[in-house]
């Protein structure tokens, strides 16, 4: 039985406290009120950890050749780069509206 | 057997150089691929339109989702995916009751998840979030106010989530009953771990919109 094919099965048992216990401390993190970027990069960094955590071994990409590995990584490598060309479009717009609006409204008062 | 004997032979002829055991989980992989851009499209369209209506004009989600549920559910999808390694562990040790007893185990996950989605789903349609609004009252503040594309952001990427978890469930149940059937040995078991690839990278992407819907 041991010797064929499948002989390393990575302590799956391991794995599941792990996870459990990111999602513990995530939850932790999450409920406390500070610094939002602080936040945000904590909550980005634990999830990032529990899904490499699966991908590697539940999904056993780890035990796979390294180029299945950097072809399943591209789509997230996108995905980043789709958010950084999303983001001057619309957050540009909202900071301008910002600046504009209430200078527009001074002029507006004054000149009545 | 010969059945088994055949495929093999099979895969021997078209041996694909990134995953040489099966063809049938290079294919997975790169629907996987294909299905992470679905979701990434829909994640990053989710934090360029939250980005986009600036910190007032977006009700912080924990006024309106509750996490201990969720939170919950997360750990419910976690447990799926150590039956279903525990599952595909068990074939490959040749063992086909505890195969079909953690394959069944793992369609309980599933199903117990999309209960609880909803439930979720419904206990928030009765309290104002829709597509077109959000609730007047918030969990933490009494009046609360932000852009409406919360709703449907909301149910889109949950939902679309959910729909994904149906297809699994679906498709562990087919295997589940191949399982059945005697289908898989220690040998010919790769049907077993691609289910399992689907599986798993459902639970992935349920952290992921965990962290960026619920908890951001």
């Amino acid at each position: 039985m041991a010797e064929n094919g499948h002989k390393e099965h990575p302590k799956y048992m391991n794995i599941f406290y792990w996870l459990a216990a990111l999602t513990a401390i995530e939850v932790a993190v999450a409920i406390p009120e500070y610094a939002t970027v602080l936040k945000a990069i904590l909550l980005i960094g634990l999830a990032c950890g529990k899904a490499i955590l699966v991908a590697n071994y539940f999904m056993h990409l780890k035990f796979e050749k390294r180029t299945l590995a950097i072809i399943v990584l591209t789509p997230f490598i996108i995905c980043v780069f789709l958010v950084i060309m999303l983001m001057p479009d619309l957050t540009l717009d909202a900071r301008l509206d910002g600046i504009e609006k209430p200078a527009a409204e001074v002029v507006d008062t004054s000149s009545h | 057997m010969e059945h088994a004997t055949t495929l093999d032979h099979t895969e021997d002829v078209y041996e694909p150089s990134l995953t040489p055991d099966s063809l049938g989980k290079l294919g997975m992989w790169i629907f996987l691929v294909g299905d992470t851009m679905s979701f990434g499209a829909l994640l990053a369209a989710y934090a360029a339109l939250r980005a986009g209506a600036g910190i007032v004009g977006w009700v912080p989600p924990d006024e309106i989702l509750g996490i201990n549920l969720t939170a919950a559910m997360t750990f419910l999808l976690i447990c799926s995916s150590v039956t279903m390694v525990k599952a595909l562990e068990s074939i490959q040790n040749g063992n086909v009751s505890r195969m079909c007893l953690f394959l069944g185990l793992t369609i309980a996950g599933g199903i117990i998840f999309l209960g609880l989605q909803a439930y979720e789903w419904t206990h928030l349609i009765k309290h104002g979030l829709t597509l077109t609004g959000i609730p007047e009252h918030g969990l933490k503040s009494a009046t609360i106010s932000g852009s409406t594309l919360f709703g449907p952001t909301f149910y889109a990427i949950t939902g679309f989530h959910g729909l994904h978890v149906t297809g699994g469930v679906i498709y562990l149940i087919v295997i589940l009953i191949h399982g059945l059937r005697g289908r898989y040995t220690a040998e010919f078991n790769h049907e077993v771990e691609i289910v399992g690839l689907y599986w798993h990278f459902v639970d992935l992407i349920w952290i992921m919109v965990f962290t960026f819907i619920y908890l951001l």
